[in-house]
């Protein structure tokens, strides 16, 4: 899978994070399956701040606690990015 | 076994650079954090720190020594000077024989590290002066102080994170009880704020925007803050014989390891420690009438520690006063067991317990009996001071009103 929307990218963080196929990550997994703690989330959001090119703050961490939520996030600082 | 006693304190920190200053601010309950001046923050996420002020290093060192010191070792061979000079020990050949110096340090000459390393990167030098090891080297304060004042006796440092002061003073003590040392010069320092640092920080995402609340409902975070403070401790009764002032007797130390998580604490570990500190000390938990609590005021700490506290002490917890004096000096990490045992001993020696500033609202999850904004007065006989590192490593001292 080699796709270039946001949730394709963003699953592959996850897959590549996780060292696990990306059919294995669907949006409504969430960090507690895939067994994350506090900080793999932190090392998470830092990989995906790189992929993205963006800051991710702090108040929007604590609401990624799934892979759908994280793309929600996601397609929201983008968006804010490129309007500003 | 012989019992040790704190004759002299040293302290540079955000709440003054000697510890008068700093017991005048600290009981006052007014809070040194504010406004970072020492790097550039428009690329940082948070923007305040508990930074030293008004601390000129040239006026304690001269030039050669300037060329050879990172900050941190300037806040703790400062403050080392000063609790050597209001102790009033003298040292004779045979006493320099038997006195050693512990100091603890998270990070060491980190300020020295990231000004050589951004020349190499950045400026693309090709070379970094000859000073930078000695410069930076966690234990350059330990080997500073016992040059300076040819103390040869058993002298190290400890670098556990935000324990490291704590375990330094708590070897110091032990290595005295024992009568391996007659003297120990022990405390720890630090000085965080450096642009590497800041952002290794920013990444954890525990340091508050605004201010240090610890245990209250709206905390947002730790604020970190630089500084050091350094004690003579003695054998009680070579320190009753030259007549010293006593501040108070540290009476126990207790640590431990919670085998868990670098980053989430464990009440286990932590009461563990607690335990173990009363244990060493023979003391019991209806002595204890002070806790200066490490009281990070991130959200993992904070309930933790509240937890960890009445596993010990159970319902009494609710007459215990407990105050985290980061809310004023900020997590000076490597430094905070010794600017804290200060707040402690000194506390204890006026009958005044610190505050707790900052607080607005007690968070339902860390029920404890919070000195809140302003300090009580209070003659007390015992105290324990918390620190619950990083990495699951814990250090609690327990110390007495001192009565022989």
């Amino acid at each position: 899978m080699e796709g270039n929307s946001i949730s394709e990218k963003v699953i592959r963080v996850f897959a590549e994070f996780k060292k696990v196929p990306v059919e294995d990550i669907k949006p409504n997994t969430t960090f507690e399956e895939l067994g994350f703690d506090s900080l793999d989330g932190l090392n998470l959001i830092f990989e995906l701040e790189e992929e993205f090119d963006l800051v991710i703050p702090d108040d929007k961490v604590q609401s990624m606690r799934s892979v759908s939520q994280v793309i929600e996030g996601i397609e929201s600082l983008l968006a804010a990015k490129n309007e500003a | 076994m012989k019992r040790v006693v704190i004759t002299g304190v040293g302290v540079v920190s955000s709440l003054g650079n000697n510890k008068s200053d700093f017991w005048d601010s600290i009981s006052s309950g007014r809070s040194g954090i504010g406004p970072i001046t020492k790097v550039d923050t428009s690329d940082l996420r948070f923007k305040n720190a508990a930074e030293v002020r008004g601390f000129q290093a040239s006026e304690h060192f001269d030039d050669r020594m300037m060329l050879m010191l990172d900050p941190f070792a300037h806040f703790g061979v400062v403050a080392a000077r000063e609790a050597i000079a209001d102790s009033g020990i003298e040292f004779d050949d045979a006493l320099r024989d038997r006195t050693g110096v512990i100091t603890g340090s998270c990070l060491g000459g980190k300020e020295t590290e990231d000004a050589f390393f951004f020349d190499l990167y950045a400026n693309k030098k090709s070379r970094v002066p000859p000073i930078a090891i000695p410069r930076s080297m966690s234990n350059a304060v330990a080997s500073h102080v016992s040059i300076e004042y040819g103390l040869t006796g058993a002298t190290f440092t400890t670098s556990t994170a935000c324990s490291s002061a704590n375990h330094a003073i708590g070897q110091a003590f032990w290595l005295i009880r024992q009568g391996t040392l007659d003297a120990a010069i022990a405390g720890g320092s630090e000085a965080p704020i450096c642009n590497g640092n800041l952002k290794a920080w920013e990444a954890m995402r525990v340091v508050a925007p605004d201010t240090c609340r610890p245990f209250s409902k709206d905390r947002s975070g730790m604020i970190l803050g630089e500084g050091g403070a350094m004690f003579v401790l003695e054998e009680m009764e070579a320190a009753m014989k030259r007549g010293a002032k006593i501040y108070g007797e540290v009476a126990g130390f207790g640590m431990s390891a919670d085998a868990h998580h670098l980053t989430m604490p464990l009440v286990q570990g932590a009461a563990k420690a607690v335990k173990a500190a009363l244990d060493d000390a023979s003391l019991v938990p209806e002595d204890i009438r002070y806790i200066n609590a490490h009281g990070t005021a991130t959200q993992a700490n904070d309930p933790m520690e509240a937890n960890a506290i009445r596993s010990v002490f159970g319902d009494r917890a609710d007459d215990i006063p407990v105050s985290s004096t980061k809310s004023m000096h900020g997590h000076t990490l490597g430094a905070a067991g010794a600017i804290e045992a200060a707040a402690t001993v000194l506390g204890m020696y006026y009958s005044v317990l610190p505050p707790n500033a900052n607080f607005t609202e007690i968070d339902p999850e860390c029920r404890v009996n919070v000195i809140a904004n302003e300090a009580r007065e209070g003659s007390i006989n015992a105290a324990i001071s918390n620190s619950f590192a990083f990495g699951g490593l814990n250090a609690v001292l327990a110390f007495k009103r001192f009565a022989d």
